[in-house]
Formats: C-alpha cells, sequence, structure tokens
C-alpha cells in the first residue's frame, strides 16, 4: 500500500507536482458544472483574474522574500493604480471613443504606464520613508504599513471622492468573441495576455539575468550575499518599486475589468491578494502565480456553483492547503 | 535619579486614569446631555476592548485582525436572542454565553491552524477570518439582518420609562437633576461590567501568567527553552482576549438595543481600536484607558472642529477637502505613523518608562 503511494506520489512529481492542482481544479469543476461553454467561460474568467491577482501578489511576495518585510499597504498601489488609470482613461475619452485601435491602444498604454510610473515613484518613496525605519520589527512594520494604508486610502477619498468612478473601456476590447455557443469576453483575454507576458518577463528576469540571480540568491539567504559584497538593500529598493509598479499595473488593469471602482476597491483585494500569497508559498513568483490562477477558478467555479459559499470558498481553499502545506505550495524560504 | 522619574510618570499615569474612572463613574451626573452619556458609555466599552486587545498585541506580540469578529460575535449573539426570546435578562445571558463560546471555538481553531504557519501569517489569516465572517453577516440576512442589523429591546430594567426611586406621587426621583430612570441603571449596567472586565485584565497581566506573557513577548526562543511551552499560551491568551472582547460585545449591544456589521464587526473599528492600542501605549493597561478616551472624543468633537478649519479654507485647492470632518482618519493616520516611528511605547508606555530615549 505505502509502495503504491509512493508511486503514485512519483509520478505526480514527475508530471508536474502541485503545478497540477489548477488542472485538477478545473477538471473537477468541469464535472460538477456539466455544460462546456458555460465551463470554458468560467474557465476563461478565472484565469484571467488569476492572471490580475498575480500581478498584484507578486511583488508582496518578493518584497517578503527578499527583506522580510510584510507590507499591509501593498493594497494603496492597486487603488491608486485603478484610479490613476481611470483619470488617464477619462482625459483621453476622444482617443478612446475613436474608431482607430491605434488611437485605443494608445490611450489604454497610456493609463497603465501613468500607473506604472507612479507605483515606481510611490514604491521608492513608501520604502524609503516608511518601511527603511523599522526593518526586522514584524509587529512595527505592521503597524506603520498599516497607517500608511490608511492615509493613502484616505488620500484616494480626498481626490476622488467616495462616489464609484466609472472606467472607459477601449473600443477595440469591448464586446466579446463568440465561438460556437461559447462567448469569451475580450477584455478577459486580452487581460489573460498580458499577465501572461508580465509573469514571462519576470520569469526569464529572475532566472535568466545577474539582477535575477542575486534577487533570488538574497531570498534565499540575505546575510551570505551581503558578506560577498552585494548591496541587497539597493536591490531591495529595485524589487520594491517593481512590486509596486506591478500591483498598480493589476489595479489599471481590474479597474477596466469591473468598469466600476470605488475606493474600497484596494481593500477588498488585499484580503484575496493576502490569501494568494499565502497558498502560493512566500517568495516565488511561481508559487504566486500558482495561487493566484487557483484563486481566480475556485472564485469563478463557486460563484457559479453555489453563489453563497463564494465569498468563503477562498479561506476554506487556504485553510485546507495550509493543513497540507503549512508554507504554501512552492515556497521559495526554507 | 532615573528611577524617580520614571516613578513620577507611572503615578501620573495612574492618576491620570483614576481621574477617567472617576469623571465615567460620575459622568450622568456631571455631563447632562444624550450625546456625552453615548460618549461615556463607548468610552467604557471600548476600554474593555481594547485592553483586551491589548492583552494579544501588548503583552504577547501577536497581531490579530480578528478582533472585532470576537466583539461582534457577542454583539450578535445577544441581540439575535433579545430579537427571537423578546426582552429580559435570560437572552442577554444566554447570548453572552452563546458568543463566548462561539469565540472560544473560532479563536481554538484559528490558533490550532496558526500553529502551524509562520507566527507572521497569524496577522494576514485573522484579517482573511474577519472579513469572511463580516461578509457572512451581511449575507445572511434572515439571521442577522444583513446590512441593516438588527433592532431590539433590551431588559426591562433599561428603558427609559422604568423608574428606579418614585417619591409618593409616583414620579421619577431627580437627583442633582438627573432623572433616576432605567437610562442611568444601563449606564451603570455598562460601567460597572466594564470595570470588572477591566480589573479582571489587570489582575491576570499581574499574575504568573501574565510574565510568562511578557516574557514570550520579550525573547521567545528563551522563553521556549526555559521550559514554557509558547505556543500553549499564544493560544490561552488569544482564547482569553477573544472572550473578553465578546463579553464586550454583549454589553454594547444591550446599551445600543441595535447591532449591525457597521457597529460591531466593520475593519473601520478593527483600526480604531488598533490606533487606541499605539496612541495609548501597548503592553500598559492603563494605556488602553488612555488611548481609548483619546480616540473616542476625537471622533466625537474633533470632526466638529475640523469642520470649522475646513470652511475658514474654502478657497484654497485640496486642503479644504483633507480637513473635511470626514477626512479626520486622515490625520489619524499620520499621528499614527509618526507614534510608531518616534513613540513606539505610546503615551502611557512613554511616560511611564520617563521618555523615548530608554
Amino acid at each position: 500500500m505505502n509502495t503504491l503511494t509512493n508511486t503514485l506520489g512519483q509520478t505526480l512529481g514527475r508530471a508536474g507536482g502541485v503545478n497540477l492542482l489548477p488542472l485538477i481544479v478545473a477538471a473537477a469543476a468541469f464535472g460538477l458544472i456539466g455544460a462546456p461553454s458555460s465551463w470554458l467561460t468560467l474557465t476563461v474568467a478565472g484565469l484571467a483574474m488569476g492572471m490580475m491577482l498575480f500581478l498584484m501578489a507578486s511583488g508582496l511576495s518578493l518584497v517578503f522574500g527578499l527583506m522580510d518585510v510584510l507590507n499591509f499597504g501593498h493594497s494603496a498601489f492597486v487603488s491608486f493604480g485603478a484610479f490613476i488609470s481611470a483619470t488617464v482613461l477619462a482625459g483621453l475619452g476622444g482617443w478612446l471613443a475613436a474608431d482607430s485601435w491605434m488611437l485605443n491602444a494608445l490611450a489604454l498604454a497610456a493609463a497603465y504606464l501613468a500607473a506604472i510610473s507612479f507605483g515606481l515613484v510611490a514604491g521608492w518613496f513608501f520604502e524609503t520613508v516608511i518601511i527603511r525605519p523599522v526593518y526586522r520589527d514584524h509587529l512595527r512594520q505592521i503597524l506603520i504599513t498599516i497607517g500608511a494604508m490608511i492615509v493613502a486610502e484616505q488620500t484616494i477619498l480626498a481626490f476622488w471622492g467616495g462616489t464609484p468612478l466609472s472606467v472607459a473601456r477601449p473600443q477595440f476590447l469591448e464586446g466579446s468573441w463568440i465561438i460556437g455557443d461559447v462567448s469569451i469576453e475580450i477584455y478577459r483575454a486580452f487581460a489573460f495576455a498580458l499577465g501572461a507576458v508580465v509573469f514571462v518577463m519576470l520569469y526569464f528576469m529572475l532566472n535568466r539575468t545577474r539582477i535575477g540571480l542575486l534577487i533570488r540568491a538574497g531570498v534565499e539567504n540575505r546575510e551570505m550575499v551581503e558578506s560577498l559584497g552585494f548591496r541587497v538593500d539597493r536591490l531591495f529598493i529595485g524589487v520594491f518599486m517593481l512590486g509596486s509598479a506591478l500591483a498598480a499595473l493589476g489595479g489599471a488593469m481590474w479597474a477596466g475589468y469591473e468598469t466600476l471602482i470605488t475606493p474600497a476597491l484596494g481593500g477588498e483585494l488585499m484580503i484575496v491578494v493576502f490569501i494568494v500569497v499565502i497558498i502560493g508559498g512566500l517568495g516565488s513568483i511561481e508559487g504566486t502565480l500558482l495561487g493566484a490562477i487557483l484563486v481566480g477558478l475556485m472564485t469563478n467555479y463557486i460563484g457559479f456553483l453555489a453563489p453563497k459559499l463564494a465569498l468563503a470558498s477562498n479561506m476554506i481553499l487556504m485553510v485546507a492547503i495550509l493543513l497540507w502545506r503549512p508554507n504554501g505550495l512552492r515556497p521559495a524560504i526554507k | 535619579m532615573q528611577n524617580t522619574t520614571r516613578n513620577a510618570g507611572a503615578y501620573t499615569i495612574k492618576g491620570i486614569v483614576l481621574i477617567i474612572a472617576a469623571l465615567l463613574l460620575f459622568a450622568p451626573f456631571l455631563f447632562q446631555d444624550v450625546r456625552s452619556l453615548e460618549v461615556a458609555a463607548r468610552i467604557c466599552i471600548f476600554i474593555v476592548l481594547v485592553a483586551s486587545f491589548d492583552l494579544l498585541i501588548g503583552y504577547t506580540g501577536i497581531v490579530s485582525f480578528a478582533h472585532t469578529m470576537f466583539f461582534g460575535f457577542g454583539a450578535y449573539g445577544a441581540a439575535i436572542l433579545l430579537k427571537e426570546m423578546g426582552p429580559g435578562w435570560t437572552p442577554v445571558i444566554l447570548g453572552g454565553l452563546a458568543g463566548v463560546a462561539v469565540s472560544m471555538v473560532f479563536a481554538v481553531a484559528i490558533g490550532l491552524l496558526s500553529l502551524r504557519v509562520k507566527a507572521i501569517f497569524f496577522a494576514m489569516i485573522t484579517l482573511a477570518a474577519a472579513s469572511v465572517v463580516l461578509v457572512l453577516a451581511s449575507q445572511l440576512s434572515q439571521i442577522t439582518g444583513g446590512e441593516d442589523g438588527i433592532t431590539y429591546r433590551g431588559p426591562d430594567l433599561f428603558k427609559t420609562a422604568t423608574k428606579l426611586v418614585t417619591d409618593e406621587d409616583g414620579k421619577v426621583i431627580r437627583l442633582w437633576g438627573v432623572k433616576l430612570n432605567g437610562k442611568l441603571a444601563a449606564y451603570y449596567f455598562v460601567f460597572i461590567t466594564s470595570l470588572i472586565l477591566f480589573l479582571a485584565m489587570l489582575r491576570f497581566v499581574g499574575s504568573p501568567f501574565g510574565t510568562v506573557l511578557k516574557a514570550i513577548r520579550e525573547n521567545e526562543a528563551r522563553a521556549e527553552a526555559i521550559g514554557y511551552r509558547v505556543v500553549a499560551y499564544r493560544t490561552a491568551v488569544f482564547c482569553l482576549s477573544a472572550a473578553v472582547a465578546s463579553l464586550a460585545g454583549t454589553v454594547y449591544a444591550v446599551w445600543l438595543k441595535y447591532t449591525g456589521p457597521a457597529t460591531t464587526l466593520s475593519f473601520a473599528i478593527m483600526i480604531d481600536i488598533l490606533l487606541m492600542v499605539v496612541i495609548g501605549g501597548m503592553g500598559t493597561m492603563w494605556g488602553a484607558v488612555i488611548g481609548a478616551v483619546l480616540m473616542i472624543l476625537a471622533q466625537y468633537y474633533l470632526r466638529d472642529l475640523m469642520g470649522v478649519a475646513s470652511e475658514a479654507l474654502a478657497g484654497v485647492p485640496v486642503l479644504p477637502e483633507l480637513l473635511a470632518p470626514d477626512r479626520w482618519l486622515f490625520w489619524l493616520g499620520i499621528i499614527f505613523i509618526l507614534l510608531v516611528y518616534f513613540f513606539p511605547k505610546g503615551i502611557a508606555g512613554t511616560a511611564m518608562s520617563g521618555g523615548a530615549k530608554q
């Protein structure tokens, strides 16, 4: 019996191990939902949501892995990204409504660039002013980043007010593709593709470049890298800025996905992002991607199968995974 | 010299707390309007709530975001039973006990789950759990009344129409101009239960158990090495603090005669509690008193002040927006960050140790 489970485990491990989980979830959902067309629509929605969650969560995960810093204010970048891109899109309304997809794409790119550049600057500011003085003190880190989150949320309220803001979508991303009896929203496919591109870029940066090597080494053992003469703290600023920029981009994409945003958006997403990071395991972007996809799929499937349970489903997923793997699915930290 | 300043600071803080207690004791006679009595009752309850949170964050170094969840269990326990069974003492007691029981179950479950993961995850897991409970409370509207919450009547003794002491004509006797009616009884119910809970916690942190908690906070590895089971102590104090928070919730539900997500479960209240603990001073029960009093007074009276300032600056861009009464959390957030930087011990802790530089 024992050898059987062992061989089974090895076969599964060769086939991808925990990476198979989203496939298993998708297959189980296929059986439960029955109708292939709704299943496909839900799967695409889940993958798109997962990719956006991945963008928001990856920075948090790397920052914790590299510097042992837990940033509860991370959601501020998401909210700011959403609101800034919405404002830029509203300002470029003429380009968005135009018939040429070039102008549409330009407006969208401008909005995303605005969000990303804000994320970079805000990340730098946040790291140097807010977090630097409280390195290696978890209690004060949590408190101070919570304080920063309150200030950020209130700033958004002061600038944009509390009423929901509607977000314009570029013309060429409106509507959906109809294949047979399956309809796929174009924006979802776009969000998935953009997320996948960012993931591949991140993956190559971390695994193929010298900087990436240093980051991974720093996550594994910071003291050792420092003693070899590398300035991990400078590297850390870079990672923090990158993480904030990705979160802002995620927020900007989320704004287009929801089309109606409120200042509470960051706080609501934060819970999900935390769950993603905990499930995936801190410090590795592969783990974060896995967690994000799992959460995205689960949210959509359960939302269809049992709407009442949808909100608790992520929590249950997290508990189940933590009972199985206390450090998350693919942690980088030993 | 060092020692005298320390003692002087400690005596000042304790003196201030005693004055606050005296003010609260005579609050109905000193401040004779409805709003002040509301403020006084809220202060009493939040002192207990914040002190019980301080057991976690200040004495053990655990950051939990699920404290409002336990507060809510207590409040909803009493509220649901008062609604179903009608006014009386039985539903209050049963509801309070049920709230404590549910809180204990959740506290043990979260505690045991978190044992398996890194301690730093605790904050995230409690945050997730609390948000799920908040959503459930607004979803399950048949039981909890959803977003609107539940309105009900408290025990008959606390009705404003109840006459505690009457003269020959059957009219309510006034003492120093205050009617001795049910409202007064309700306030003293809040005050006395809060006092008992607070004194119990004060006694608790002075006990050997409390000393072990401080040892864990200062140096977890050493406490474990001496032979204390850190994990067991942590779970125990988490349960205890959950139970106290739940009882505070029950008292609040009886006082308000209304329970809804906004008054008990919302994340805003969690932020308030956090601000109160840090402003007052973590790791001193006295700090909870000072923090709660300052924050609640600010909540009720600072907004009026900010409204005036905002109108005065009407011509300037953005500034009036930032000074608007609704933006008071913005300024509190900034004060909070500065406090965590420069005075991590808060008001009470700084005063009692005689300066921040120690």
